[in-house]
């Protein structure tokens, strides 16, 4: 058996795919960035119409402890000390300063909300057009039914495929051509939810959408409420872009790197197979 | 030998990788932002953003009305909550009687008005949400006269295409009118039947901290369109020649004019 029988290239990705996977790539790192900026302007969360001060849902903020400022994060009635994390960072002269996240993953890297206002509202056109052009693409192509409705059977066997996800054992061969159903799953969840639930939520803060659209206070329950679903939404997309790195990299990164960028994705066949 | 030019692109991406990452995350961004290319280019999603809303949003369509019950009981004060100066303590002390607003510009009946003949002419009355830019929202009830009786009693000429407010307070703490707190808006706004200049918040004469005497309702947009401690209007064709020539206080520090968003 020659070495060039064990394996196969097959055309993975197609030219749409990959081109808007990338640019989402940007828009969503960026949003994500100048997100935190225009969150540490005012870092709490609020459940409702307003904002109701004593009572947030989330915050992050100085309190003293005993002599000591310390950064507290406060989470369902629950304080946890964040200093140098989130609340309250301490300066290598000793002097302290008050914010949110760490100015190390905000855009820009300082406080500055009226330009991470412009990253952020220029981003979200990027990625409004970017994520609509995706979504009639897989409409019209098949994608969406083809590539990335689980069907019948694959819901069913959905324990096996837990199972052998834990095990890390991923599919060979064949099996390796399709998403598993897994993969399935999460890709529709963050296409067909969170993505459009951040659109939606952001739009719901919107004093002038909010006159035209009333509904969009009504679905989230408050504009307070639509900012706090933003940022869980938004942790959502953070979580899964972790575990899909972290996925890329055990899977074989250069495999999934180049599927991404020509298409070209190598399957392995086991013996036999060939 | 075979493996050598693969490792090249390895650390050829690798390297690329870690410059894309460097200049996003790792403060360069901040000198990014300072390019006045980026500034251009991130400029344009405002316009696009004006124009859909615009759009999309009926000129009439409300904002939401609240009932009595969801008023906040602790409404922030944000942006100036007093004003630093000589004759605008004079005018508290004595409880604005003295104060007259003046309307002008692009008018062809230019007013003074006191407070007890702003409060002479039919009134509206609004609980809505105020949406500061920095994220929060509380809740108020706002009582004044609509902007459009006013414009309309001045005989607002047909030129005219924004109406400016300039108010009391130097919240740029420079000692002259460049420090001093202004603001503008469209002509469609300035109609909108919520758009009042409210001289009672929570069935009482507006505090201090919330700008005493008069301050501006525009409630399809956010907080910092809505100027307080107002002592004049200006209707204009055109906003550059005035102060920074962005059209507010904030606009000329970098926030959208149009703060619909």
């Amino acid at each position: 058996m020659t070495e060039a029988s064990q394996q196969e290239v097959i055309y993975r990705h197609s030219g749409a795919v990959r081109v808007t996977h990338w640019v989402n790539v940007i828009a969503l790192l960026v949003l994500l960035m100048s997100g935190l900026q225009i969150f540490n302007a005012h870092p709490a969360l609020y459940l409702g119409a307003k904002s109701n001060f004593d009572d947030p849902v989330m915050a992050m903020r100085p309190m003293k402890h005993g002599e000591e400022i310390v950064g507290v994060t406060t989470i369902a009635g629950w304080n946890i000390d964040t200093t140098n994390l989130f609340g309250l960072a301490y300066m290598p002269d000793g002097d302290y300063e008050v914010r949110g996240f760490p100015w190390s993953v905000t855009l820009p890297g300082h406080r500055d909300l009226a330009t991470g206002r412009r990253w952020h509202f220029f981003f979200a056109w990027l990625f409004v057009i970017n994520g609509t052009a995706y979504l009639i693409y897989s409409l019209v192509s098949g994608h969406l039914r083809k590539d990335l409705a689980p069907s019948g059977s694959e819901l069913k066997h959905i324990g096996a495929s837990i199972w052998e996800h834990i095990k890390l054992k991923f599919p060979q061969g064949d099996e390796a051509k399709r998403y598993n159903v897994l993969q399935k799953l999460a890709y529709l969840i963050v296409a067909l939810v969170l993505l459009p639930l951040m659109l939606a939520t952001g739009l719901a803060m919107s004093p002038g959408m909010d006159a035209g659209y009333p509904f969009l206070l009504e679905i989230f329950g408050g504009r307070q409420s639509a900012r706090t679903i933003h940022f869980i939404a938004a942790s959502g997309i953070v979580l899964f872009v972790v575990v899909h790195l972290v996925m890329v990299l055990i899977t074989g990164v250069w495999n999934n790197l180049r599927s991404m960028i020509t298409g070209r994705y190598v399957i392995k066949l086991p013996e036999g197979q060939a | 030998m075979s493996a050598k030019p693969k490792i090249d692109r390895r650390g050829f991406l690798t390297r690329g990788l870690a410059i894309a990452g460097a200049t996003l995350a790792g403060g360069c961004d901040s000198e990014l932002s300072e390019q006045p290319w980026v500034k251009r280019i991130l400029d344009k999603a405002e316009a696009l953003t004006y124009a859909s809303q615009r759009a999309l949003v009926s000129p009439t369509a409300l904002a939401r009305e609240y009932s009595e019950a969801e008023i906040s009981k602790d409404f922030k004060a944000n942006g100036s909550t007093e004003v630093d100066d000589d004759g605008y303590r004079a005018l508290a002390a004595n409880g604005f009687a003295d104060w007259r607003l003046k309307v002008g510009g692009l008018v062809g009946q230019p007013l003074e008005m006191s407070l007890a003949e702003l409060r002479a002419m039919p009134a509206r009355t609004q609980i809505t949400r105020h949406d500061c830019v920095e994220g929060w929202s509380c809740i108020g009830k706002w009582t004044g006269v609509q902007l459009k009786a006013l414009l309309d009693k001045a005989a607002i000429k047909p030129n005219a295409r924004y109406i400016v407010f300039y108010c009391a307070d130097d919240l740029g703490e420079t000692g002259d009118d460049d420090g001093k707190y202004y603001e503008s808006v469209g002509l469609e706004d300035a109609f909108h039947p919520q758009t009042i200049l409210a001289y009672d918040m929570n069935g009482a004469p507006l505090p201090i901290p919330h700008g005493a005497p008069l301050r501006l309702r525009v409630e399809r947009q956010l907080g910092y369109k809505m100027a307080k401690y107002v002592m004049r209007i200006e209707a204009m064709d055109g906003l550059a020649g005035i102060r920074g020539g962005r059209g507010g206080f904030w606009e000329d520090r970098g926030y959208e004019w149009y703060a619909g968003i």
